[in-house]
C-alpha cells in the first residue's frame, strides 16, 4: 500500500518489517525519530521486540554485538558523533562478521558542532570492513532495510544503510509499504551457524595471534591475518551476493533496481556526474537544463559504496568525455573519498584502452551548506566545457 | 597447507587445556606432598582439601592422596603455604632433573 | 539462615582448564575457578581485555568450558544487556549472565556502560575482580589503585589519590545486591553468588584479588596477603542488600574479636607499598580504626 511518510519513518517501517528482535537507541540528531518511532512500534505492541535505551552511542553498537552474537536480529540507528563515538565497535562488529544492520542518517561531524547533512560520517566509516549502501529516496531507505537484513545474513557482513539527514530524514515523499507477509517471504527467521549457547560453548573474539595455530580438534586455525583477509574476500564476494537478492527481491515484491548504481540520461551522455545519495536527485534536474541547451550530460547515482563496484562503474563510464564527483565528504588533506575511489576504478579497468575519461572532483554542502541548483548547474557546464582543476573545486564556498 | 577450509571465519575458541602451553614448565619449585602429613591421607576418608580449593592451576585432583598434575603446574607455592599440616613441600626443580639424570 | 558452603561440601565439577597464561599464583585464577562453580554450566560470560581475556586463552583454545563473549574494553556491561535481550528474545532465559572486567575495565573505561546497566536494571551479574591497576598492561594505576602504590606510572611518588570505592558508587544505584568479597575467602565469594545470582537488576560484587608482580611478594603468599587485608580491617568483606549493609565471613568475625592486625603487616608484606612511610601508615590505622569503631558502635 502507499503511504506518505518521512524517512525516518521509512527506515524505522523497514525495521519493523523485517522484525528486528533486539532494538538500541540512543538519541541524536537528526536520526532520533527512527528509534522513537521504533518506541512506538514496541511499546504498542506492534513489534515484538527488546528495546534498550542505552546510556551512550558505544553502548548501542555494543548491545547489538552482544545480541547478535547470541543469536537475535538486531537494530540501532546513529549520525555524526554519534558513529565516531562507536567506532571502535564498527570495527569491531566487522572482523566479528556479525549481520547487524544500522541506518546512519548523514550528518556532518564536529569539530565544530554542526547538524546538518554532509556525508562525512559515514564516508569516514569506509574501511571498516561494514558494507555501505547509499539511498537517494525513501523508497530506496525501505527497500534498502529489507534487502540489508537479508544481505547481512547470508554474507555474514554488517551494513550500513546511509541516507541525507534533514533532505532525506525529515521530509515527506510517498512510497509502497510491502505488506507484512511479502515481507516475511523474503526474508525468513534469523539462523546464525553460531550463537552463544552453554551447549556448545565457544570464547569468540579473543586475542588472536600473528600466526596460524593448531585447534583442540588437532586442525590448523587461522591466524589474524586470514580471518582479516576472509572479511576482505567476502566483501568483494558481495558483490555478487547483492544481484541474488535483487533477483530474489524482484520475484516477491514485483519491483527491482541496479544494486550498484542509478543512471539518468546517461546512455548517450558525453559528461556523467556522480555522486551518492539526495545530490544525484537534485544533479537530475541539473542533467536536464544542461541537456536543453544541448550539453549532453547525465547523472549516476552509486547505491553501493562499499564494496565498491569497480568494474560496474568503470564499464558506465568508459569512453565517456568527462567524470564529474560532486561528493558531501573529503578524505582530508588529499581529495573526495569516491573521487579518489572511482578514480582507481577507472585507470585499473580502463587504462591504456584509450577509453579512460577526465575526471573533476566537486566539494559540495559540507556542514548542511546550502547546494544551489543553478550553482551545480554552472559547475556541471563549467567542467563539461573542459575546464578543469586540479584540487576539488569547492561549490558555494564564501571564504 | 593454509587455513582455507576451516571450519570457522571468526576468531572461534573452543575449550581445552594448556592454552598456555606445557606450563609445567615455567617452574623453578615443584610442590612434594609428604601423605603421612595429609589429612584425608591419615584418616582415609574426605577431609581439609585446601590444597585443591586454592590451587589457581586446578592441578590439584581432590582424592586420597591430593595428586599433582606436574604438566602444568607452576609451582606457585600456594598449596605448600596453606596446608595446615605442612604436608606439603616445595622443592628445587632442578633436584628433580638432576635424579632423571642419573 | 544463610547458607555457608565448606570445601567438602563445594561442586567438584571444574569450568576452567589447567594449563593457562595466568602468572603462577595468580589471585583471579582462584576467584574465577570457585566463581564458575557458583554460576554453573548454563551461563555466558562477558569479558573485556583484562587478565581474564590472557587467563581465557588465545584463539583457538579456551581455557573456560563455558560460552563467552570477549568484548571491547568500555562495553562490558552493555554486552551483557546485548546477552540478555537476545536470550529473552529467543526464549532462553533460565541461561544466566555473568560479567567478568577487572577493576580498570569496571571503575574506569566500563563505569558508564556499568552504571547504564544499572539503572536499566537488568538481570545479570557483574563481577569486578580488583587487583589493583591495570595488571594484563604491565602495573599501571588505575582508579583502585591505593593510596600510596608504586605502580609503572606512579613509579617514584606513588598514587597520590585514594582508592576508589566501586561498591559504594554501585550501592548508590539501589541495586538488590552489592557485595565485596576476595579470592583469599572463594567459599564466601561462592556463597555470594549463590545467594544473588536470581535477585533482578544488576548484581555487583567487586572481588579484591591479590597480583603478586603487580603487588610485590612471592606467590606462595597470595592468599595470606589477602586474608590481611580482610584481617586488618583495611578491607571489609561485606553485603549491601537493599541498601542495607552488613559485614560478612571473617570481617563479621572481627566485629566480635575485637582486635585487628595491624595495618602496617599488609603494607610491609608487598613490595609496591615501600614508599609509604610510617607516619602514613599511622594516619591509615588511625583511619581504619576510626572506621571499625563506628562498626563496633553500630553493633552494640
Amino acid at each position: 500500500m502507499h503511504v506518505i511518510e518521512n524517512g525516518n519513518v521509512a527506515a524505522a517501517l523497514g525495521v519493523k518489517l523485517c522484525r528486528a528482535g533486539v532494538i538500541a537507541a540512543y538519541p541524536i540528531t537528526p536520526q532520533t525519530p527512527v528509534t522513537e518511532k521504533l518506541s512506538e512500534y514496541v511499546e504498542s505492541g506492534e513489534l515484538q521486540a527488546q528495546y534498550i535505551p542505552v546510556e551512550s552511542e558505544h553502548s548501542a553498537l555494543a548491545v547489538c554485538i552482544a545480541a547478535s552474537s547470541a543469536g537475535a536480529r538486531v537494530f540501532t540507528a546513529t549520525s555524526a558523533n554519534g558513529l565516531l563515538y562507536k567506532h571502535e565497535q564498527v570495527q569491531w562488529a566487522a572482523g566479528a562478521r556479525l549481520p547487524i544492520v544500522m541506518a546512519v542518517v548523514n550528518r556532518a561531524v564536529g569539530a565544530p558542532w554542526n547538524v546538518w547533512n554532509d556525508q562525512q560520517d559515514s564516508i569516514s566509516q569506509r574501511d571498516t570492513g561494514w558494507i555501505q549502501i547509499y539511498c537517494a529516496d525513501h523508497q530506496q531507505i525501505l527497500d534498502s532495510v529489507i534487502k540489508a537484513y537479508w544481505l547481512a545474513e547470508k554474507a555474514s557482513l554488517p551494513i550500513m544503510v546511509c541516507y541525507d539527514g534533514y533532505i532525506l530524514s525529515h521530509t515527506y515523499m510517498p512510497f509502497d509499504l510491502p505488506e507484512q507477509e511479502k515481507v516475511d517471504a523474503f526474508l525468513p527467521p534469523y539462523r546464525p551457524d553460531y550463537a552463544l549457547d552453554p551447549d556448545q560453548p565457544a570464547n569468540l573474539n579473543t586475542v588472536t595471534l600473528p600466526d596460524v595455530r593448531m585447534d583442540v580438534r588437532g586442525e590448523l586455525a587461522h591466524g589474524y591475518m586470514e580471518i582479516r583477509c576472509l572479511l576482505h574476500e567476502d566483501m568483494r564476494k558481495f558483490l555478487q551476493t547483492v544481484a541474488e537478492a535483487e533477483e530474489r527481491f524482484s520475484r516477491i515484491f514485483g519491483r527491482s533496481e541496479n544494486p550498484y548504481l542509478e543512471p539518468y540520461r546517461c546512455d548517450d551522455a558525453d559528461h556523467i556526474a556522480v555522486g551518492l545519495g539526495s545530490i544525484t536527485y537534485q544533479l537530475r534536474v541539473c542533467v536536464d537544463a544542461l541537456r536543453s541547451e544541448g550539453v549532453k550530460v547525465g547523472v549516476m547515482g552509486v547505491r553501493l559504496y562499499r564494496p565498491f563496484p569497480d568494474r560496474a562503474i568503470a564499464e558506465a563510464l568508459k569512453g565517456k568525455k568527462r567524470v564529474m564527483v560532486f561528493e558531501k565528504a573529503l578524505s582530508y588533506g588529499y581529495e573526495g573519498a569516491l573521487y579518489s575511489d572511482l578514480k582507481s576504478a577507472l585507470y585499473e579497468h580502463l587504462a591504456g584502452t584509450g577509453s579512460l575519461p577526465a575526471v573533476q572532483n566537486f566539494i559540495a554542502g559540507i556542514g548542511g551548506r546550502d547546494i544551489r541548483t543553478q550553482e551545480l548547474t554552472d559547475a556541471l557546464r563549467f567542467a563539461a566545457q573542459g575546464h578543469t582543476a586540479p584540487e576539488p573545486v569547492w561549490i558555494g564556498l564564501k571564504l | 597447507m593454509g587455513t582455507r577450509n576451516y571450519r570457522r571465519k571468526t576468531s572461534h575458541s573452543e575449550p581445552g587445556a594448556g592454552d598456555g602451553g606445557r606450563t609445567g614448565s615455567w617452574r623453578v619449585e615443584r610442590p612434594v606432598l609428604n601423605p603421612e602429613l595429609c589429612i584425608p591421607c591419615k584418616r582415609n576418608k574426605e577431609a581439609c582439601f585446601i590444597c585443591w580449593l586454592f590451587c589457581p592451576e586446578v592441578v590439584i585432583s581432590r582424592t586420597i592422596p591430593p595428586q599433582i598434575d606436574l604438566t602444568y603446574c607452576k609451582g606457585c607455592g600456594i598449596c605448600a603455604e596453606e596446608c595446615p599440616t605442612k604436608a606439603i613441600t616445595m622443592m628445587d626443580e632442578a633436584l628433580f632433573s638432576a635424579k632423571a639424570k642419573e | 539462615m544463610q547458607v555457608k558452603t565448606n570445601i567438602l561440601n563445594l561442586p567438584t565439577e571444574e569450568f576452567v582448564h589447567s594449563g593457562t597464561r595466568a602468572c603462577a599464583g595468580c589471585g583471579l585464577a582462584i576467584a574465577y575457578r570457585v566463581g564458575l562453580k557458583a554460576f554453573g554450566k548454563d551461563t555466558i560470560l562477558i569479558v573485556p581485555p583484562s587478565c581474564l581475556t590472557v587467563l581465557q586463552g588465545l584463539f583457538p583454545i579456551a581455557s573456560t568450558k563455558l560460552p563467552c563473549l570477549n568484548v571491547t574494553f568500555a562495553s562490558t556491561a552493555a554486552a551483557a544487556t546485548g546477552i540478555l535481550a537476545a536470550l529473552k528474545v529467543n526464549r532462553k532465559e533460565h541461561i544466566r549472565v555473568a560479567a567478568w572486567a577487572g577493576d580498570g575495565g569496571t571503575s574506569d573505561i566500563g563505569l558508564q556502560a556499568l552504571s547504564g546497566a544499572a539503572e536499566r536494571g537488568d538481570h545479570f551479574v557483574y563481577l569486578c575482580y580488583d587487583n589493583e591497576g591495570y595488571m594484563n598492561t604491565g602495573v599501571q594505576r588505575s582508579g583502585t589503585t591505593p593510596l600510596g602504590a608504586i605502580t609503572a606510572n606512579t613509579p617514584f611518588k606513588g598514587k597520590l589519590q585514594p582508592k576508589k570505592d566501586v561498591a559504594a558508587i554501585m550501592a548508590a544505584h539501589k541495586l538488590s545486591y552489592v557485595a565485596a568479597c576476595s579470592a583469599a575467602y572463594p567459599l564466601d565469594l561462592y556463597d555470594k553468588i549463590r545467594r544473588c545470582m536470581d535477585l533482578p537488576g544488576v548484581k555487583y560484587l567487586h572481588i579484591h584479588v591479590p597480583c603478586p608482580p603487580g603487588w610485590g611478594y612471592d606467590p606462595r603468599y597470595g592468599i595470606k596477603i589477602g586474608r590481611l587485608a580482610v584481617e586488618t580491617g583495611y578491607y571489609d568483606l561485606h553485603e549491601i542488600i537493599n541498601g542495607e549493609f552488613r559485614l560478612t565471613a571473617a570481617s563479621e568475625k572481627l566485629l566480635e574479636k575485637r582486635k585487628l592486625v595491624p595495618v602496617r603487616e599488609y603494607f610491609r608484606a608487598q613490595s609496591r607499598f615501600k614508599l609509604l612511610t610510617d607516619a602514613q601508615i599511622e594516619e591509615i590505622q588511625k583511619h581504619i580504626d576510626a572506621k571499625w569503631e563506628g562498626y563496633y558502635k553500630k553493633e552494640d
